[in-house]
């Protein structure tokens, strides 16, 4: 095990597999939204406490994180743990910090039409973070969510879900879903979505003998 | 790189804790990997909400990993935070994982950092 960072962890004591989502993002384009909206819609036996580390302005300092058990899978109990990064450029120690070990992202983009070049330049720092970790960007279980698109209704000029295809999307070519964090709309697909290829690559390299 | 720990080795790192640990004063013990997973728990304090402990304890060690480079170390194998009832004691196993050991005030932070270290070096054969 030395030299690289553990990922999921399995514990064939108690038959439970541990995994890790990350959401990554923009600086206030809704990551810890999300989390918000999965603690205070979900049942209390699935998902844990949630912790957040943030500053007096409501932004993220460090991280949140929150604990969900999903039940079993090839008789193994699946627990995932959800973190957010900050998105601020300037914290970039931070993010690499809790990306470590990460066996899944979900990339939540701004739809604000502002936020346009943010959306591309946190993308391209996900990407050369992830090679940091010895990652492929095209290897792990990834999910893009289009955030704010709620904000249409007040006329405020957003970016159109084909141009924000292409400009995260064209290459990468994974699930992507028009979510309003903030009310809720798109939030559990993808989680799903990100769960459902996080748990799939873990179970496969288990099937495959790999683990 | 995932990890995987049999039912096996996963009683080898119980009886570790428990001897060198728990039987020495600690009131409860529990490894972490570098990521936040919780590997495994022991002890007798109610941890309702040990996941949330392990993700920071992790960070925690993370953070000062990055203060530690800012004034020229590698990083810190050690941390330790007093509090009035209850004390943290945090130590690397490796690379890849952390010792973290609460305490009361009744055992000295000597003695639990020397088990500490005794605990690590059986630990690194399991895990390292």
């Amino acid at each position: 095990m030395k030299g690289k960072m553990p990922v999921a962890f399995i514990d064939l004591k108690r038959n439970e597999i541990q995994s890790k989502i990350v959401y990554y993002g923009p600086g206030r384009g809704g990551k810890t939204t999300n989390l918000l909206y999965i603690y205070k819609s979900m049942s209390k036996q699935i998902c844990g406490k949630m912790v957040t580390i943030d500053t007096r302005g409501d932004r993220t300092l460090f991280f949140d994180f929150l604990p969900l058990s999903l039940g079993k899978v090839m008789h193994l109990t699946v627990r995932i743990q959800l973190y957010t990064v900050p998105g601020q450029v300037m914290y970039n120690a931070t993010r690499k910090l809790v990306l470590r070990g990460v066996d899944g992202v979900v990339f939540v983009a701004d739809s604000l039409k502002v936020q346009k070049q943010k959306n591309v330049e946190s993308l391209k720092n996900l990407i050369e973070n992830l090679r940091d970790e010895n990652l492929d960007i095209r290897q792990i279980p990834l999910v893009l969510q289009y955030n704010k698109r709620d904000l249409a209704e007040s006329n405020i000029p957003l970016l159109g879900i084909e141009e924000m295809d292409h400009d995260m999307n064209r290459v990468l070519k994974v699930p992507s879903f028009a979510a309003s964090a903030l009310k809720g709309k798109g939030v559990y697909e993808t989680l799903r979505e990100v769960t459902k290829r996080t748990v799939r690559s873990v179970t496969q390299k288990l099937k495959g003998g790999q683990l | 790189m995932h990890v995987i720990l049999t039912r096996d080795r996963m009683s080898e790192l119980e009886n570790i804790l428990e001897t060198e640990l728990l039987e020495n004063g600690a009131d409860h013990v529990f490894i972490v990997d570098a990521s936040g997973n919780l590997i495994i728990e022991r002890g007798n304090l109610p941890m309702g909400d040990i996941l949330s402990l392990a993700a920071l304890s992790a960070a925690n060690f993370g953070a000062t990993e990055q203060i530690a480079r800012l004034i020229g170390e590698e990083d810190f194998s050690l941390l330790f935070h007093k509090g009035a009832r209850q004390n943290i004691h945090f130590s690397r196993i490796g690379r890849n994982f952390i010792l973290v050991t609460l305490f009361g005030n009744d055992v000295s932070l000597g003695l639990i950092r020397l088990r500490s270290s005794k605990a690590i070096e059986k630990l690194l054969n399991i895990l390292g």
